[in-house]
């Protein structure tokens, strides 16, 4: 990857007062067996910001997203080469525990995906995977979830309903409450509004935009309005390289490269 | 004839074929029930045979078989489970996974007598369990396991990969993603495989000849290392080897043991109906 690709001045980096990375990207190459599908990715994620993707289908977001947190790693034959630090530790050290940073790097996917259960036991699952809680403090994490989620007033009376009967712009927000339930520090998101439509979508990007004070967000999009609308930095994606990584009101408004533009001009016009 | 015409003998020509397939089984259960439902009566269920078989009735081999049912419940449930888990969840490319699978098919290729005859040399004489409750649930047990190992293994995997990647991307370890929500899913499953199974279990002669069966015992066995009567020995006992035998107690027999089988299969049957039919995904 080239080093003009990151414009540290307009990344806004620390150096020049700008956020924190939550996450650095170095030198990252991934691999389905022999097929490559991530090149030399370098690149920060920035704390507390939401960072969409964007490209065309097949260039490696939802692999990038998966490495995040690896959950590539249940696939057999995938390799990765290179460095990912969460809070400057590499995640792919040997030493480190799967299902600690996966507690710590949360994912909410692209189908809303709530388990057959109750609304309550879906959100109390993860901490209750983790060990932690007594009843009542269980009972207090499932509903500031479901309240940083905004879904709690719409569901306060019917917990014990199944997670099924809800709406499916409901559902994605459950599936959220489920991720934020185990305190994670960073959420990826893969094409989380695609399967809803467009009041259900604004909703999610709202409280991602609410979520963004607490959280460090990733989310993959297709959608080139959503990015703009709903995003503080973007990465433009084309076949598993990633061509410019830039505030998103720049990248919008004065892509550097012409794939850059050809695709966002490609998509919006 | 036209194009049309054999169109439509082939479909009237291959439903009156399909419709001779059921006719066997017809024929059979109503010739049991024809010859035997004289028999049954409150005193044939729960009473022992008398006057060397040919009067009184069955019950230390229907209870014999219950028990026997049981046994092979409890020998089979615990490795059929475990295999299937680690079959459908755990399995790589690799040689153990290999064997494994190689073992099931060759295990459900054995004739039932020689399950009977390994029962014999493994369980009643090398394990000195004796011919015994035990013995027979394991030789039995051993028998079921390819059934209701596949039968696990297809509802472990009918449950959607989506549950797994969710949970696991909670933090939860394998194993809880496992128990908390591969397991319960497909539990309904997993049951209606075993039950199916002891259909097959309970009425089987073979495997029990040696390792369990007793030829004539009216006495209830007390604990699982004792001999017990079964029906489906008992009926072959009173069918060839004893001579004046009265026809209508051995279709009576029979007649018990289709009704214990049926039973089995129809509980299987329905416990997968109900739950396609409650299925959410
Ligand atoms: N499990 C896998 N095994 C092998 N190859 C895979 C696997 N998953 C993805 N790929 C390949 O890796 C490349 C990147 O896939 P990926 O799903 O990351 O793309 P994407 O940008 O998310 O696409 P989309 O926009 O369609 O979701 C594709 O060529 C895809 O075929
Ligand atoms: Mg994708």
């Amino acid at each position: 990857m080239s080093s003009d690709v990151l414009d540290k001045r307009e990344l806004n980096t620390p150096e020049t007062g700008g956020p924190k990375s939550k996450i650095e990207v170095n030198d990252f190459n991934f691999f389905y067996g022999t097929f490559q599908a991530l090149y030399d990715l370098t690149l920060p994620i920035y704390e507390r910001h939401i960072t969409a993707l964007i490209g065309p289908s097949g260039c490696g977001k939802s692999t990038f997203l998966r490495a995040l947190n690896r959950m590539n790693d249940t696939v057999i034959g995938a390799r990765a080469e290179g460095e990912v630090l969460l809070n400057g530790q590499d995640i792919y050290a040997p030493n480190v525990d799967v299902t600690d940073l996966r507690q710590r790097v949360g994912m909410v996917f692209q189908r809303p995906n709530p388990f057959p259960q109750s609304i309550y036991d879906n959100v109390a699952f993860g901490p209750r995977v983790l060990g932690r809680p007594k009843a009542r403090d269980l009972a207090e994490i499932v509903e500031s979830s479901l309240a940083d989620a905004a879904l709690w007033d719409e569901v306060k009376d019917r917990l014990d309903a199944s997670a099924l009967t809800l709406n499916p712009g409901q559902q994605q927000r459950l599936c959220i409450a489920r991720t934020l339930a185990v305190r994670p520090e960073v959420i990826l998101m893969d094409e989380p509004c695609s399967a809803l439509d467009p009041v259900a979508t604004l909703h999610v990007e709202d409280l991602m935009r609410r979520l963004s004070a607490q959280y460090t967000i990733v989310i993959v999009t297709h959608n080139m309005q959503q990015a703009a609308r709903a995003s503080d930095y973007t990465g433009f994606f084309w076949l598993g390289k990633l061509v410019e990584y830039r505030r998103t009101p720049e990248l919008f408004a004065t892509p550097k490269e012409a794939l850059t533009e050809a695709y966002i001009s490609g998509r919006q016009g | 004839m036209t194009r049309q015409q054999t169109n439509r003998l082939a479909k009237i020509a291959i439903s009156l074929v399909a419709a001779l397939v059921v006719l066997p089984t017809v024929f059979v259960i109503l010739y049991v029930v024809y010859n035997g439902i004289g028999v049954i009566s409150w005193e044939f269920l729960f009473t022992a045979p008398r006057s060397g078989m040919r009067e009184g009735g069955i019950w230390p081999a229907l209870l014999g078989t219950v028990f026997l049912t049981f046994g092979t419940a409890i020998a089979a449930f615990p490795l059929a489970i475990a295999t299937a888990i680690y079959l459908a969840e755990y399995a790589g490319d690799n040689r153990l996974t290999r064997w494994v699978r190689l073992a099931i098919v060759n295990l459900a290729g054995i004739p039932s007598i020689v399950y009977g005859l390994f029962g014999l040399g493994a369980f009643v004489l090398f394990l000195n369990l004796g011919t015994s409750i035990v013995a027979g649930s394991l030789t039995l047990g051993l028998m079921t396991l390819p059934v209701v190992i596949s039968t696990a293994e297809e509802a472990l995997l009918a449950v959607p990969q989506e549950f797994r990647t969710v949970s696991l991307s909670l933090g939860a370890t394998r194993w809880q993603t496992i128990r908390h929500q591969v397991l319960p899913h497909a539990l309904p499953g997993i049951i209606t495989g075993i039950i199916l199974g002891l259909g097959r279990a309970a009425g089987e002669t073979a495997p029990i000849l040696f390792t369990v069966a007793a030829f004539y015992l009216p006495e209830l066995p007390r604990s699982i290392f004792d001999q017990t009567m079964a029906l489906p020995y008992h009926l072959y006992v009173i069918s060839t080897q004893v001579p004046g035998m009265p026809l209508s107690l051995q279709y009576g027999t029979a007649l018990v043991l289709l009704l214990v089988v049926l039973s089995l299969t129809l509980v299987a049957t329905v416990l997968r109906t109900r739950m396609r039919r409650r299925r959410q995904w």
